[in-house]
């Protein structure tokens, strides 16, 4: 465990062209960088600076896209001529903010709760993953649903999560031959990435089953994505006859 | 009022200014491929230059236009035509009557820019009115423009009518449009000058003979190249070691390597991550420079610091708010 104040401290602030910033706390996958990643996001979040149009929170850490135009006449002292004016007022408000961030240790989301519908037509790789580890599908099925997972972040599409957490037993390499069209809410393994889809999309994952949740939700302009980077997940197990009274539901709800 | 487009072109798309505000989400940016052109034209017809225009590539579109409509076309020449008259570009044209506009094959640049005064009345998703393809939302019914399709004209604002009004008081003769003797001047977007970046976060990561190579050699701009990035052929680029990097956010112009070595520069369509470490990113001044170049032809990279970068766009922002007070001027 890294003393979080130290990676606060030592956070590498890197120029993402010259409307934007990299602040980076590591460089591998690691639930610590992530609680840094969103607590700074948070914060700037809610102070919003004029100047500052968004923060994207990655693995290792935020993208911060800024208007140059609009931070061209802060004042800034002890400029350095190489790097931008624009850069440098960011770098400095980052640098401040993170001097004064507080962070729990722990992470108190909620769990987001998805339904699953696992096996038949919905995870038409579940037989496959279940031989792979010379489990039967029930145990994979029962693996899966015990993952404690956490949504490092969303990207690859709109709404798809990158979930880490998956339990090591059923890690599975992808197939071989993407699928050319996976259906909207497949739910899949690849390597120790889990994860569900919230469009059609082409894709090599092993899918093992299918959410009826609209992950993605377009005309919901403030959570147009039903999950968040740090949100702690749980699958779990649905019936045939749910995942059709859910997906009714979900259908009605968001059109 | 309505415009019927007869013929779409291959890429025709609708493409505002971008989606902002929603990468956390993953949801793509898009936006119009070269936003000086998308904003000069609309600036020409006295709509906010944050309205939507029509992007076509290459080939562009043929659209029956009612009596009564103000347009603007920028960037690529699509040798346009009304009733077999070339219809020039970059600067406001009015139609007294209904009349087909024709657009062709780009003489010049990639993609061309049609402005129409009122803008696009389609429906604002996630508060834009760009094309997201991959998730078919946005822009008009989520998809590239087809034949057949039509296309409601917004309300024009007191501005763009008093555009109307004096285009129409100086024009006599009988003509199927009228326009101006003036235009904006924005040749800059076709140059074949180099290409200026500012390093990228893994500028390091590459051998000294790469980033030579990457400055030195030139780079293809290959036919798997769309609205999603810029594919290139060229001498092939190499790690100093194999390094493994975590996903990360990517910007409009950031220049990823693949294990394949062969440069992808980012472009309005960019995934809002990638896994591939960036030597280069390119200056928000030349991606108009970039979006108007075709296939085909080639590149070559030049590096700035990030406070010349930063001037340069500083020059081209200031130069198009100076154009917009002259076109206000000119057209109060």
């Amino acid at each position: 465990m890294d003393n979080i104040d130290e990676l606060l401290k030592n956070a590498k602030i890197q120029p993402l062209g010259e409307a934007a910033v990299q602040v980076t706390f590591g460089e591998t996958i690691n639930p610590q960088y992530s609680s840094c990643a969103r607590a700074l996001a948070a914060e700037l979040d809610r102070q919003a600076i004029p100047g500052i149009k968004e923060c994207e929170v990655g693995y290792t850490g935020v993208a911060i896209f800024y208007e140059p135009l609009l931070l061209r006449q802060t004042k800034l002292e002890n400029a350095d001529a190489n790097l931008s004016h624009s850069f440098q007022v960011i770098s400095k408000l980052v640098r401040q903010t993170l001097a004064n961030l507080k962070l729990s240790e722990e992470n108190t989301a909620p769990k987001v709760r998805v339904p699953v519908c696992y096996g038949g037509e919905y995870g038409p790789d579940l037989e496959y993953v279940a031989e792979y580890h010379k489990m039967t599908p029930e145990e994979v099925i029962k693996k899966h649903t015990s993952g404690d997972y956490l949504v490092y972040m969303i990207g690859f599409a709109p709404g798809f999560p990158y979930v880490g957490g998956l339990p090591e037993e059923i890690a599975t390499p992808r197939r071989s031959t993407p699928r050319l069209l996976i259906p909207k809410g497949s739910v899949g393994i690849a390597g120790s990435q889990t994860g569900a889809y919230p469009l059609e999309t082409p894709g090599g994952w092993q899918l093992i089953g299918r959410t009826p949740l609209e992950l993605f939700r377009p005309n919901d302009m403030v959570h147009p994505s039903v999950l968040s980077a740090g949100d702690r997940l749980e699958f779990y197990a649905i019936s045939e006859e749910e995942y059709k009274r859910i997906q009714a539901q979900e259908g009605s709800g968001t059109k | 009022m309505n415009i019927l487009v007869k013929k779409s072109g291959p890429m025709t798309t609708l493409q505002d200014l971008g989606r902002l505000g929603f990468q956390k989400y993953g949801v793509l940016v898009n936006g119009a491929m070269d936003s000086f052109s998308s904003r000069i034209a609309n600036i020409l017809v006295g709509n906010a230059p944050t309205e939507a225009s029509l992007e076509m590539t290459m080939l562009g579109s043929t659209l029956e236009l009612p009596a009564g409509t103000l347009f603007a076309l920028t960037g690529a020449d699509l040798a346009a035509t009304i009733n077999g008259q070339p219809v020039p570009q970059f600067r406001p044209v009015y139609v007294k009557t209904d009349c087909t506009l024709r657009c062709g094959f780009s003489k010049r640049g990639c993609r061309g820019y049609l402005a129409i005064a009122g803008g696009f009345d389609v429906p604002l998703v996630m508060g834009s009115k760009s094309t997201y393809l991959r998730a078919k939302i946005g822009g008009y019914k989520g998809r590239v423009l087809q034949d057949g399709d039509v296309l409601e004209i917004g309300t024009a604002s007191a501005v763009a009518q008093t555009f109307i009004h004096n285009i129409t008081a100086k024009a006599d003769r009988p003509a199927p449009f009228v326009t101006v003797p003036w235009f904006a001047p924005c040749s800059f977007i076709f140059g074949e000058d180099e290409i200026r970046v500012t390093q990228g976060q893994q500028f390091n990561w590459f051998t000294d003979a790469s980033v030579q190579d990457f400055f030195q050699e030139p780079y293809t701009i290959t036919l798997q190249s769309d609205r999603m990035g810029y594919r290139l052929e060229g001498k092939v680029l190499a790690y100093r070691e194999k390094r493994d990097l975590v996903s990360e956010p990517v910007t409009f112009g950031s220049i990823q390597i693949p294990a394949d070595g062969k440069p992808i520069i980012l472009l309005a369509d960019r995934q809002t991550a990638g896994g591939y470490p960036k030597i280069a990113s390119v200056i928000y001044a030349d991606l108009p420079r970039l979006a108007q170049r075709q296939p085909n032809t080639q590149l070559h990279f030049k590096e700035v610091t990030l406070a010349e970068a930063e001037q340069y766009y500083f020059q081209q922002e200031d130069y198009l708010a100076q154009l917009a007070e002259i076109i206000a001027q000119r057209m109060a």
